[in-house]
């Protein structure tokens, strides 16, 4: 009876590899579906490609603007990439100053939401009377992105494990170090999850500033390249515009995530696997 | 920062105290009275237990005499090596939790005091393997504190606050939360170090056993506003160990401490 001796595969194992391959493969079927469906709701009814171009049209269209549309990509994420730079400083700065005097926490901390509450779409035709439009742009991606980096930095410092805290007194710590060696390590988690927030939120800001200078005709991003086309009518190239915004902002959002996951793998309760 | 005031060579000499807390009371500022007043006199090199009911202010006490808090009245008062200006590096604290930070591996945990007091790395290199030795941890230096277990992370706790090489070694509870046979072989560890080294030991416990086996004297403490309720002298002769664990006598010591804590639950403190 040797096949008694064989051990069969671990029912659990054979559980979990699927898990894994269903992760990945899920998502993709459902995409293959919604363009399948896309495409054929587009076909059956003769939808012409100024209304609703099908996927095939916007494919095509990807290809043919290749070139216009990636430079315009270039210029949008430049554009992010500062004002991300710019609120990922600020914020942290910011922060920073707020715990080191209660007074100064106070006195800010509600400008600093109004800021945050106020719609970027209505401060930034404001900002483009009174700022150059590059400058302007990198302001509005500034002003979205730095509030969620300021109020998590700020969460971060303060919730220092209140022992340590005691330690780092006992053994005559200056402010400097507790600083350097015990609130900013604390805070980092946090500080990693305000960035991965602000990144997609600088984008975002990006965006709408283009979409408001797009009318004054001077800008050459991908959000005014949207705004054009569709002055135009040339409805396939807003689409592939759409979409390469949409696959920016996955992969800022992605790079993000794993500088996170790579600077906290090796302690910070987020990063590890569920067997630890 | 309340910085106590420190004796002098001279009244160490003289009285050779290590702490002592003259008339201490400790009130919070939401009017709640912690502690005192209270009169502690703790001699170079003894062990004493603090002893009693959760919320009885032995921590504040305890963290009185590491000067983290200012005693509303009365004075502590701290002996120090001559020499050094501070009294601060001659005291190490063991919290009831390891307060480890979680970034840092167990070499980085125990560098922390000296490297706080800039000592260069060097020098900080072979204390913290001295350290972490005598806490049987020399192997670990490398991991992480989520890879230790509970036990592991309190000895880590404890390297740390040996590696200055201070006089006294306050303890809040450390061990309260271990299973009992991780408790028992710290407790024994704690005692070899402590006839090692010989370091003013304050131990902060609720545990009845635990503070007889270990001290030289246990100080039982009244429910809030913690006051000394009664005193015990453990004169048990020879090194302490299993066998003490189950004699008659250790037994005997227990039932007496017991008593003086009873009233205390029965919500009549002794006065």
């Amino acid at each position: 009876m040797s096949a008694l001796q064989t051990p069969p595969v671990s029912p659990r194992r054979a559980d979990q590899a699927l898990a894994r391959v269903m992760r990945i493969l899920a998502p993709i079927v459902v995409l293959a579906l919604g363009i399948a469906i896309w495409s054929f709701v587009v076909r059956l009814n003769h939808i012409p490609p100024y209304v609703l171009p099908g996927p095939e049209a916007v494919f095509k269209t990807l290809i043919d603007d290749w070139q216009i549309l990636f430079s315009s990509l270039l210029v949008t994420l430049w554009t992010t990439l500062e004002g991300f730079v710019a609120a990922a400083v600020g914020g942290i700065v910011l922060a920073l100053l707020f715990n080191q005097s209660k007074w100064l926490e106070v006195s800010l901390f509600p400008y600093a939401v109004i800021l945050q509450v106020t719609p970027v779409i209505a401060i930034a035709p404001l900002l483009l009377i009174y700022l150059p439009q590059q400058t302007a742009v990198i302001v509005c991606a500034w002003i979205v992105g730095f509030f969620p980096v300021l109020s998590n930095t700020t969460l971060g410092l303060k919730s220092v494990d209140r022992n340590l805290a005691g330690l780092f007194e006992l053994y005559g710590a200056s402010r400097l170090q507790t600083l350097r060696y015990l609130k900013l390590p604390a805070a980092l988690p946090f500080i990693l999850g305000g960035l991965r927030i602000a990144g997609g939120l600088s984008l975002i800001g990006a965006v709408v500033a283009e979409i408001a200078a797009g009318s004054a005709g001077a800008g050459s991003g991908l959000a005014y390249r949207i705004a054009e086309s569709g002055y135009r009518l040339n409805i396939p190239r807003m689409f592939a515009a759409l979409l390469l915004l949409s696959v920016a902002g996955i992969v800022i959002y992605g790079l993000l995530a794993l500088v996170s996951h790579l600077i906290l793998r090796r302690w910070h309760e987020s990063a590890l696997g569920k067997e630890n | 920062m309340a910085d106590p005031v420190s004796l002098s060579d001279a009244d160490v000499n003289a009285t050779g105290s290590a702490v002592s807390l003259r008339g201490v009371t400790k009130v919070y500022d939401n009017g709640v009275v912690a502690l005192g007043p209270l009169d502690l006199e703790v001699r170079r090199g003894e062990f004493v237990s603090l002893l009693g009911p959760s919320g009885c202010g032995k921590s504040t006490a305890l963290r009185l005499i590491a000067g983290l808090n200012a005693p509303t009245s009365g004075t502590v008062a701290v002996s120090h090596r001559s020499g050094e200006t501070t009294p601060r590096h001659s005291i190490g604290f063991v919290f009831q939790e390891p307060t480890l930070m979680p970034w840092a591996s167990v070499r980085d945990n125990v560098r922390l005091p000296l490297k706080l007091g800039h000592m260069p790395t060097a020098e900080s290199d072979t204390r913290i393997a001295g350290a972490l030795a005598q806490v049987g941890l020399a192997e670990f230096a490398d991991a992480f504190p989520r890879e230790l277990s509970g036990g592991m992370k309190m000895r880590v706790s404890l390297a740390r606050a040996l590696v200055t090489d201070p006089d006294i070694l306050l303890m809040d509870e450390p061990f309260a939360a271990l299973d009992e046979i991780t408790r028992f072989r710290l407790n024994n560890d704690l005692l070899k170090l402590w006839r090692d080294l010989r370091k003013t030991v304050i131990f902060v416990t609720h545990s009845v056993f635990e503070s007889v086996y270990l001290s030289q004297r246990v100080i039982v403490m009244t429910a809030r506003p913690g006051r000394i309720a009664a005193e015990f002298r453990i004169a048990a002769t020879g090194p302490r160990g299993e066998e003490f664990r189950t004699s008659a006598e250790y037994a005997g010591y227990c039932r007496n401490v017991s008593h003086a804590l009873t009233p205390l639950h029965q919500g009549h403190p002794l006065r």
